[in-house]
């Protein structure tokens, strides 16, 4: 049999895939179907027993307002960290963009948050944004601005969290739109100053424009990540010996409940039906934004 | 064409895993652990047997553990002991993830307040009368470990306990006019003495009175100790029904904690972000914690001049909590592995390796009678914790981080959000009895 | 661009700079303390010692976890690189059914938070035999969702007239992606290198449940050993992880030119 050209492409296609998509079948989807199926169970980490319970923990779920709060939270994560992180750091790339001497030195400081231990950066937000003494207690105070709680606070804590999320993510956002920036071609800003564009007309009109498959990327990259935003949270609001989550479940992001459910408590059918959840909303989010994204590459 | 080749990928797929599983099994529970002992020796008869013993990492026990093996095998040249250890933080990870895959080690050394959870799924089994009789290790143990015993059995026993002291700095003692060789002796004096030393200078707090951190030991005060001090039995005798708010004495209880903070601000949450980094650095006077902190002052603040004695007394009632990591024999250890593990375990519940451990680790050995031992008395900062040995009391928790979360929520809800001490208790309450019922399956 | 526009430039990136690093700077300051001056809110030492940094490579395993951690990430960098590129190509640029299905299931992966793989991949290693090898510390991380959707992303960039001419040339399905599409996102693939090396760099949730010998840890296993359960030993875990950020700033700075010079070529194009 004679296989047409695009025959033959499509089964290089498959040949290619084939072993990445077997790996994938049986690290990652494997056990994510695990996970659904225990959802449906009533499963103590520790013991032998996995009763079926049907929807039961779904329909806790449903009543559990910590679960609740964490949802909220970190609605809150992906509504301030991705957009706030996301405009930051395009600022920061143009500015970038716009320098030649010293680039490459003002790269790797805009990098370097995204290299740094997490847990020991964690433990110096702590100190800076202690109560009592805190460098930025102390730096608002010199504009008269009184002593703020921050961790201390249950409408506070989260945007301290907030701070370093988007601290941590600027330097790997810059460096993409950087890479993004690149590709613009200068002519096009010549013809515009030809045209006697304002700079704000040319940011709206060039710059905008010809990066939108870069800011949809890292948009739907950025709101995946901070949806199952962890680290931060665990490390910041533990106080080193707590129980992380800030005050009164202030911080507490859907992930961290989920390892809590799994690994401090040990109900692993409940953690596993809110990690169903979860997946759902974020694939709902994801398939909405990557709409938006084929949509760009239609054109 | 793209359907056959899926439906060829996904079959491939399951004869891969197939292949996988069936390699699994041929290796099942490969003896990991290598045979050392050699030797042959008058025991020639007992078979070699092999036992791992799983803590979590902290130098100095870890060193002494590899010590204590090595004379125990040395006694027994037919038994290997294999230690293994984990971070501390994700200690719990492991061992769940380890239980749940089938398999684990033989003894386990697992912090008090988890113990109900192992034993409701089955992790560990019982201990065997033999050895480990309810009156032996009623009579010979400190009281404190009475609170694991479940419908009337024991399931661990531990080599060394820790009770909760009053650190106090001299320093600031002095600064203030106090005698620096007098801490207080009641909670009336605590409180005054807090007050006295509580320094706030352009309404910022420079040094704490007393520290108040609810995520470090400030609700071990409060249950069992403070309950108990006010009149109120913090859980009931047979460990179903919490009992925080069961009669005015619990509310008193309460607000006397909250109002450290609240009224008589002698004390904040997270100053200096948490309280013993508060009282290593000198900025605070009084200070409740274990024995466990005496080696962190140890090396990091060589200058402090401080002092520690036993917690204050209210109502003529002397009490501290206790609390342990205690071992168990979990149900991987069957025939000659349960006999070596007995062994072993008897062994590391001796008199003598508790009282190695007691000056080599600064945990108290759990047998009463280490309370009167002469020699381990003569370290004044030990003393205080050993001689409340026979007065601790340990507090029975079915989810320990639940149960801690319940009470630190309670104490910021009336902090933050103004809401009445009463109902925050209540509500602490009810969400610590539903962990209950959980547990014992209403 | 104007003077004025360069000098505001230069200002506001230093001034971001400054914010940027300052935390950054705290971590070393703290590492440099000594006794109780590493609790001082204040960013500089009052006396300046390498002690901390001394204990930590003498009396942990700390070159060992080094080690390990460079070896587990390089090799993950290396698999991923060749599979997620390879994967990424294949569904920019070649047409098959069941594309937009297979692509959304990759994608799908990257929604499963890690914490909730960590059993399944524990049973799966135990029953295998897998566990304190360095296959266990390797295999989550072969191929990532994330590198396949980004190199997805720019080989959509690369013309199609270019993939022709190569098949007019007689070259295989393979040779057309190796020797003519590859190159053309090499910037791509140094970003792809760096993300992927600095996350199993810095990976702890798996690690620390797939070994339990100490000459096996990786670098964030080994570090959780400074942290007990009453206090962290924060002198040494600030020097520690100071150290640990010196082969990712290095990676970093011998890939950083090609992602930003290159990149103009291909790059995202709509």
């Amino acid at each position: 049999m004679k296989l047409s050209i695009k025959g033959r492409q499509s089964m290089w296609a498959y040949i290619f895939i084939s072993a990445p998509m077997l790996f994938f079948l049986c690290i990652r989807i494997y056990p994510a179907l695990y996970a659904f199926n225990v959802s449906l169970h009533k499963w103590d980490l520790l013991s032998k027993n996995k009763p079926f319970v049907f929807l039961d923990n779904f329909m806790d779920l449903f009543h559990d307002q910590v679960f609740k709060a964490s949802l909220i939270n970190t609605g809150k994560y992906i509504l301030f960290a991705v957009p706030i992180g996301l405009a930051l750091s395009l600022g920061i790339a143009m500015l970038l963009n716009s320098i030649t001497k010293g680039a490459s030195v003002y790269r790797m400081v805009v990098f370097i948050p995204y290299v740094t231990s997490i847990v020991a950066v964690s433990w110096v937000w702590r100190w800076m944004f202690m109560k009592q003494g805190g460098l930025i207690n102390n730096v608002i105070g010199l504009f008269g601005i009184s002593r703020q709680p921050f961790l201390d606070s249950t409408s506070q804590a989260i945007y301290v969290v907030i701070s370093n999320i988007i601290w941590q993510a600027l330097g790997f956002y810059t460096i993409i739109f950087l890479a993004g920036l690149k590709q613009v071609p200068k002519t096009y800003y010549e013809a515009a100053m030809i045209d006697g564009a304002s700079p704000w007309q040319k940011f709206k009109n060039i710059t905008i424009p010809l990066l939108n498959p870069t800011i949809v990327y890292l948009s739907v990259m950025a709101t995946i990540q901070t949806l199952q935003v962890f680290t931060q949270v665990f490390n910041i609001t533990s106080g080193g010996q707590g129980i992380a989550g800030g005050p009164l479940n202030s911080t507490v992001s859907v992930v961290l409940y989920i390892y809590q459910l799994a690994f401090v408590n040990y109900k692993m059918g409940y953690a596993s039906a809110a990690t169903v959840v979860l997946f759902i909303i974020i694939l709902t989010i994801s398939l909405f934004q990557m709409k938006v994204l084929d949509k760009k590459y239609d054109n | 064409m793209g359907r056959k080749v899926i439906s060829l990928i996904l079959a491939g797929c399951m004869t891969f895993s197939v292949l996988l599983a069936g390699c699994g099994n041929k290796n099942e529970a490969p003896d990991s652990t290598p045979q050392t002992s050699t030797e042959t020796s008058t025991t020639a008869a007992a078979k070699p047997v092999s036992i791992e013993y799983w803590q979590y990492f902290y130098e100095t026990k870890v060193n002494l553990m590899d010590e204590l093996i090595k004379e125990f095998q040395g006694a027994n040249s037919n038994i290997t002991v294999v230690q293994k250890h984990f971070p501390y933080d994700s200690y719990q990870q492991k061992v769940a993830a380890a239980v749940s895959a089938g398999s684990g080690p033989d003894i386990i050394n697992l912090y008090y307040g988890w113990v109900p959870k192992y034993v409701k799924s089955g992790t560990l089994q019982q201990l065997p009368e033999a050895s480990f009789s309810a009156e032996k290790i009623e009579s010979t143990f400190a009281p404190m470990v009475k609170v694991n015993k479940i419908d009337g059995k024991y399931y661990t026993v531990p080599t060394a306990v820790r009770t909760l002291g009053l650190f106090w700095n001299k320093d600031i003692f002095k600064a203030n006019g106090l005698d620096p060789e007098k801490p207080p002796k009641t909670l009336e004096e605590l409180v005054e003495m807090a007050k006295k030393c509580t320094k706030i200078e352009n309404g910022k707090l420079e040094i704490e009175g007393l520290t108040f951190q609810p995520s470090g030991q400030l609700h071990s005060w409060f249950r069992p100790v403070l309950l108990k001090q006010f009149g109120q039995e913090p859980i009931s005798a047979d460990q179903k029904t919490v009992q925080w708010n069961a009669s005015e004495n619990g509310y008193k209880a309460f607000e006397f904690l909250v109002n450290l903070a609240k009224v008589d601000k002698v004390g904040e949450k997270d100053f200096f972000t948490d309280d013993s980094t508060a009282f290593i650095s000198g900025k605070a006077a009084l200070h409740i914690d274990g024995s466990y902190r005496l080696g962190s002052l140890k090396s990091q603040a060589k200058d402090l001049n401080y002092g520690v004695t036993v917690l204050p007394s209210y109502n003529g009632v002397d009490t501290s909590f206790g609390s342990f990591w205690t071992n168990g024999i979990t149900t991987n250890a069957t025939g000659d592995k349960l006999d070596a593990s007995v062994k072993f375990l008897e062994y590391l519940t001796s008199t003598d390796v508790m009282k190695t451990w007691t000056q080599k680790i600064g945990e108290i050995g759990a047998r009463t009678e280490i309370a009167n031992d002469p020699e381990l008395l003569k370290d004044d900062k030990l003393a205080p914790f050993i001689q409340q040995l026979p007065i601790a009391d340990s507090y029975f928790y079915v989810d320990e981080d639940a149960d801690r979360k319940a009470l630190m929520d309670a104490i910021d809800k009336v902090l933050l959000n103004n809401v009445d001490p009463k109902q925050a208790l209540d509500e602490a309450t009810a969400q610590v009895q539903k962990l209950l019922d959980e547990y014992w399956g209403k | 661009m104007s003077k004025y526009n360069k000098v505001f430039a230069y200002v506001a990136l230093t001034i971001i700079g400054i914010i940027m690093v300052f935390p950054f700077l705290w971590m070393i300051s703290t590492s440099l303390k000594t006794g109780v001056d590493i609790y001082s809110p204040s960013i500089i030492p009052k006396s300046v010692t390498l002690n901390n940094y001394a204990r930590v490579i003498e009396d942990s395993n700390f070159l060992v976890w080094f080690k390990n951690s460079f070896v587990v990430a390089g090799i993950t960098t290396v698999s991923v690189l060749c599979f997620d590129t390879l994967v990424g190509y294949t569904f920019a640029k070649l047409p098959f059914r069941g594309k937009n299905f297979l692509f959304i299931i990759v994608l799908s992966t990257l929604m499963i938070p890690t914490e909730m793989l960590i059993i399944p991949w524990y049973m799966m290693s135990n029953t295998l035999g897998w566990i304190n090898t360095y296959w266990s510390l390797l295999f989550p991380g072969l191929t990532s969702a994330f590198g396949i959707f980004m190199m997805r992303q720019f080989f959509m960039g690369v013309p199609d007239d270019i993939l022709e001419a190569g098949r007019i040339d007689g070259l295989s399905e393979f040779g057309i992606f190796l020797r003519t599409a590859m190159p053309m996102v090499k910037p791509a693939m140094s970003a792809l290198g760096i993300f992927t090396f600095l996350g199993n760099w810095n990976a702890f949730l798996w690690p620390v449940i797939a070994v339990d010998k100490p000459d096996i840890y990786t670098l964030p296993v080994g570090l959780a050993l400074f942290s007990g359960e009453s206090y962290n030993q924060w002198d040494l875990v600030m020097a520690a992880a100071s150290l640990a950020t010196i082969p990712v700033l290095i990676v970093f700075f011998f890939f950083q030119k090609q992602i930003i010079e290159g990149i103009h070529m291909t790059g995202l194009k709509a």
